[in-house]
């Protein structure tokens, strides 16, 4: 290839990634640029790229005299307590899946496959009058269980494929040398895999932080209302105040911004190891 | 650590057979229980709901009505429309992120400076919660508060700045937008991870024997590439179709059921309706079609992939 055809190549593939930034970050900017207009500005000047100026009112607004405190509260309790109980099942299930062989394994692989495969609404309707039988519906308790049995699937075959990384060789020593297994897996296993374990908690908790639907349908009431539900009944009821809705938006996107930076090395992993995050 | 093990002594004798051959239970059981409880006795119940008089807020209704559900389906206009509409949704969506996550792989395939920034900062999307994105999209699409209607007037696709949300014949392309935008990266991610899994010798000896750069891409990138295609291009359909969050969003099925696909037909008529015999029903049928789409596709792999042997 001659350096002017090569340097024509690098110039296309820059313009195409270009296009690739500006289509993936312009509607995140969109959300921070109303967020910070004045309301005033926001009708007079139209699809400006920035405002003529600049204002926080609309973050303290939402902060001091809306319920998204309490929202963000909420999601933060059925977010982090999904995550932590998922982890801790998952290491479990995940460690069982990569050391032992045992009767029934490939009826549990075939069980989880299942559970990713069909429509969850299906679940709809007997999920909300189970939980309704045993009171718990509009109870974040309720939403955590219904999350994390949703969720431990997808984080065992997750929490597999990072034990297999691990040699077998460490814990048979220290099994040979009198510990059980299970003093194994905690001492020498897990200490290990805590990148994974972090990275498990990650996906868990953006799943979590995310889900709308059984939490539409599970929770009525405001003060246990997780975000999106937050978000959405707000939204409906006042559409009129852009900049508030976004100051919103915008804050709802800080955690599983945190937990994006946290879990992007292993972006490739979990998805080949699971596949179905969307 | 290992030390203070050590300390314990010298090798004892080895535990009960009896605990080994349960262990593996013990530590699968907490999860079966829970995936048992609230994934399988529900799905259970749904399958059975869908041949019952289901109605949440009448306590006498709960029997068995036999096909009824299927029957009235086969009259229900709503249904049909959402039927066509989850075919529309899933290709057009499937398509659109498959095309394009597979460019974006191609281009950060081969290094180069600032690859890892850029790489982030494209992948963001991935991180966006799903309702999130279907307000983000709802908003660009305002002509209130959105750039997107003034930018299509002045390129003259629109007479005036109207929202295509609430246009009956445009409104299905603000949710496949919106799905594209965060798509692109689960694509791109999984193809990506392909892409570097190909031995680079394999390039380098066909460049060697004069082979352009579109016979490589064909004869090496496209059979090594097949196998993950086939399988996500399958997940994605099936997470697709199912997907209802941005739909429930920005139109709620509107206007006028032009943007329902079965999955959020199902969620208005058991929260909505309360009918929930119908809406398990719906379901029953969406998950067959699932089912059948499935082994069909498996069943062209294996076809192919005997061909190729």
């Amino acid at each position: 290839m001659t350096a002017s055809a090569r340097r024509l190549k690098g110039g296309l593939r820059a313009a195409a990634l270009s296009l690739y930034l500006a289509f993936a970050l312009f509607p995140l900017f969109w959300l921070l640029k109303v967020s910070v207009t004045p309301n005033i500005l926001l009708y007079s000047e139209g699809i400006r790229m920035w405002p003529s100026r600049m204002t926080l009112d609309h973050y303290a607004y939402v902060l001091t005299h809306s319920q998204f405190p309490v929202f963000f509260r909420n999601s933060s309790i059925v977010a982090g307590g999904t995550a932590v109980c998922v982890t801790l099942l998952a290491a479990l299930a995940g460690y069982a899946m990569s050391r032992f062989r045992f009767r029934g394994k490939a009826v549990i692989v075939v069980l989880m496959l299942i559970t990713q495969m069909f429509p969850l609404a299906m679940l709809v309707a007997p999920i909300f009058r189970m939980m309704a039988s045993v009171g718990l519906t509009n109870n974040l308790l309720g939403l955590v269980v219904v999350y994390t049995a949703f969720n431990v699937p997808f984080a065992t075959f997750l929490m597999q494929s990072f034990f297999d990384g691990i040699p077998k060789d460490l814990e048979e020593a220290a099994m040979i040398d009198g510990a059980t297994r299970f003093v194994a897996f905690r001492h020498i296993v897990l200490p290990l895999t805590l990148p994974g374990i972090a990275a498990t908690l990650g996906f868990v908790f953006t799943a979590a932080w995310s889900e709308l639907l059984f939490a539409l349908m599970l929770i009525s009431d405001n003060q246990v209302s997780t975000f999106p539900v937050g978000l959405l009944t707000f939204v409906s009821k006042f559409s009129v105040d852009f900049g508030q809705m976004m100051a919103a938006a915008v804050m709802a996107l800080v955690p599983a911004g945190f937990f994006f930076l946290l879990i992007q090395r292993y972006l490739v992993q979990g998805l080949t190891a699971g596949a179905v995050k969307g | 650590m290992t030390a203070s093990l050590l300390a314990h002594g010298g090798p004892r004798k080895p535990p009960l057979r009896l605990f080994q051959r349960v262990e593996p239970y013990l530590y699968t059981a907490p999860s079966l229980v829970l995936i048992v409880a609230l994934i399988l006795v529900p799905l259970a119940l749904g399958v059975s709901y869908a041949f019952q008089d289901v109605q949440l807020l009448d306590p006498l209704s709960g029997g068995y009505v036999g096909l009824d559900h299927f029957r009235d389906m086969a009259g229900d206009k709503a249904f049909r429309g959402a039927l066509a509409n989850t075919l529309w949704w899933t290709a057009a969506s499937v398509v659109l992120q498959f095309l394009l996550g597979l460019v974006l792989a191609l281009l950060l395939d081969k290094p180069f400076r600032g690859r890892g920034l850029v790489q982030a900062l494209v992948f963001l999307p991935w991180a966006v919660p799903s309702f999130l994105v279907g307000l983000n999209w709802a908003w660009l699409f305002n002509p209130v508060v959105g750039p997107i209607p003034g930018w299509l007037t002045a390129l003259g696709l629109m007479s005036a700045p109207t929202n295509i949300l609430s246009d009956p014949a445009l409104a299905m392309w603000g949710p496949i937008a919106a799905n594209v935008w965060g798509g692109i990266p689960f694509f791109a991610i999984t193809l990506l991870a392909a892409l570097q899994s190909i031995p680079r010798d394999l390039y380098d000896a066909a460049a060697i024997d004069g082979a352009s750069a579109l016979q490589r891409f064909w004869s090496i990138t496209v059979p090594f590439l097949a196998p993950t295609v086939v399988t996500t291009v399958l997940l994605r359909t099936i997470w697709i179709a199912n997907f209802a969050d941005l739909i429930v969003v920005m139109t709620n099925g509107g206007p006028a059921d032009h943007t329902q696909i079965l999955s959020s037909y199902i969620f208005t008529v058991a929260f909505k309706q309360l009918d929930f015999g119908y809406a398990s029903a719906v379901a029953l049928v969406l998950l067959a079609l699932l089912s059948l789409y499935t082994l069909s596709i498996l069943m062209l792999r294996r076809l192919v992939l005997k061909d190729h042997r």
